[in-house]
């Protein structure tokens, strides 16, 4: 299948009981789930109900209350950290006075990455045309475009994005996705919260959120099974109409058995400018002199 | 401490002033321009020639404050700096970029400043014009020093725009332009002691009389300097990674 093995690999993030206050308010009480890794993890829910705080904590730049938050096998915020996890804040956070290619040649210097990440990152964003713009001419898609650009330096293992497709056109908002699925088959987890349910059909897994609790930890499949519905946005009602929340995973520690067979999901709505294979008509001989660039390899399992 | 990630802020930093020209020519300019207009001032009495050297010292001082607390509140407003944070970059090396970047701009911006006070203003220097440099140089290094721990502290616009008064004005009042400082009443005298400001304006003044020696200035330039490294310390400590 597309990707590996959720449940063998195990869990990217597990967050267990975690309480957060923000000023006086109790923004998460008793949250506990798990990302699985290398799989992409939709979190989703209304603005408001925590998702942005949770991403915060999970990145280790949110003062916590109490519970634990274990990732990549680390306590959130260690220092070994801080080159494996990537965020990418709903504000574009880049400096509008520099080009594109500055941003992301002194973001690179501070990670430690090799300099051809500059270019490579670029060229998987799609900013080849903008990268010696000033950002602060672009416009609000392409900076936050800089900004995920910034974040795909130095080959993050946790991509925790906070709403990347927001204001964003429906074509760049697909090919979006599809870097985002380039990037788990490459064995990166992503944790991308939404408040479009739309978006969720195109995740391995939903975390459904709503006033700082959890309302469901399933598979698209699974969760539109449990309520009986057909679309994420009516499920999400009426899980909260019905008050008791879709958790099967913690019942059975993530090992995820109803894994209603994913229908493979590689809709060809639009050809994917990532992967070569135009190029490449030959087939069977999968071969030393594949065209380009040199990651194009390691992308496709298929 | 990290050089290659504290060069690549100082580096960063250059390069956005450099998309702004503007910012450039003000930053160069203005002390020189409020020396100029102090100078006018008093251009027929010889008060200028008591008071031009503190004023090396105090524009630049305050010039470099005022654009070093925007300068780093706008990275924690545009995000970059929780982004930073949460990146390998440690808070000291962000800091020690800024003062570098800053520093360097200030070494700029006092080479313009004593330039104009003697040469085009007539500022009377009887001491060694280098020395006079190098005080006034770690005195704008302290305006930017103090600007970083500042901003460091301040959450909002508001807020730090208030360090301003808080930290340099009681600084300015005290250090002995408006009256010498023996003449203060003697819990201000103790306080004026420690300034960093009042170190700046004695060696200035010291250096435009040539009434000491180049060690005792020297030894000014000393506690300016301590004064740098603290804050830029106490800054680093002050910023969190974690904000609630």
């Amino acid at each position: 299948m597309t990707t590996g093995s959720d449940a063998a690999t195990g869990a990217a993030v597990i967050v267990d009981d975690l309480q957060v206050r923000r000023g006086s308010i109790a923004v998460l009480h008793g949250l506990s789930l798990a990302v699985p890794s290398g799989a992409i993890v939709g979190l989703l829910g209304p603005s408001g109900s925590g998702k942005t705080t949770l991403m915060r904590s999970i990145v280790g730049v949110q003062v916590v209350q109490s519970g634990s938050i274990e990732v990549l096998g680390l306590p959130a915020g260690a220092p070994p950290l801080r080159r494996r996890v990537a965020y990418v804040t709903q504000q574009a956070s880049v400096y509008d006075d520099l080009t594109v290619r500055q941003n992301l040649a002194y973001f690179r210097r501070v990670l430690g990455a090799p300099a051809s990440d500059v270019d490579r990152v670029i060229e998987r964003t799609d900013l080849g045309a903008a990268a010696d713009r000033l950002v602060g001419s672009l416009s609000g898609g392409q900076r936050g475009r800089v900004s995920l650009a910034a974040a795909l330096l130095g080959e993050p293992e946790l991509l925790v994005l906070d709403e990347p497709t927001v204001g964003l056109d429906p074509v760049l908002r697909v090919q979006l996705w599809d870097l985002f699925r380039t990037l788990a088959d490459d064995g990166a987890t992503l944790l991308v919260s939404s408040h479009v349910m739309d978006e969720a059909k195109r995740c391995d897994r939903l975390l459904l959120m709503r006033d700082g609790a959890l309302l469901a930890d399933d598979t698209v499949e699974g969760l539109l099974a449990f309520t009986g519905t057909d679309d994420v946005e009516t499920a999400f009602l009426r899980l909260i109409e019905r008050g008791a929340p879709d958790l099967p995973s913690r019942a059975r520690e993530r090992t995820g058995p109803r894994h209603a067979a994913e229908p493979a999901e590689p809709e060809p709505v639009l050809a994917e400018p990532l992967e070569p294979d135009p190029l490449d008509p030959g087939g069977p001989d999968p071969g030393p002199r594949d065209p380009g660039r040199p990651d194009a390899g390691s992308a496709a399992t298929r | 401490m990290n050089l290659v990630r504290t060069f690549a802020t100082t580096g960063r930093v250059l390069s956005q002033i450099r998309h702004d020209p503007r910012t450039i020519g003000l930053l160069l300019v203005v002390p020189s321009l409020l020396i100029g207009l102090v100078a006018w001032i008093f251009t027929d009495t010889d008060v200028f020639d008591d008071i031009g050297p503190a004023m090396i010292a105090l524009f630049p001082f305050i010039v470099m404050f005022l654009v070093t607390s925007i300068a780093t509140l706008r990275e924690r407003r545009s995000g970059t700096l929780e982004r930073l944070l949460s990146m390998p970059m440690g808070r000291g090396d962000f800091l020690l970029g800024y003062a570098l970047a800053f520093g360097l701009l200030a070494v700029a911006q006092t080479a313009i400043a004593v330039a104009f006070a003697i040469w085009v203003c007539g500022l009377d220097i009887e001491g060694s014009i280098w020395l006079l440099f190098a005080v006034a140089v770690a005195d704008a290094v302290l305006g930017t020093a103090l600007g970083l721990l500042a901003s460091a502290f301040a959450r909002t616009e508001f807020q730090v725009v208030q360090f301003m008064p808080l930290l340099v004005l009681p600084q300015v009042l005290l250090c002995g332009i408006f009256i010498p400082r023996e003449q203060l009443p003697d819990a201000l005298e103790t306080i004026s002691e420690w300034l960093p400001l009042s170190f700046a304006i004695d060696a200035l003044q010291a250096v435009a009389a040539d009434s000491e020696s180049a060690g005792w200035i020297l030894s000014k330039v000393l506690v300016i300097f301590a004064w740098i490294v603290g804050s830029i310390v106490l800054g680093s400590v002050t910023l969190r990674r974690r904000t609630p």
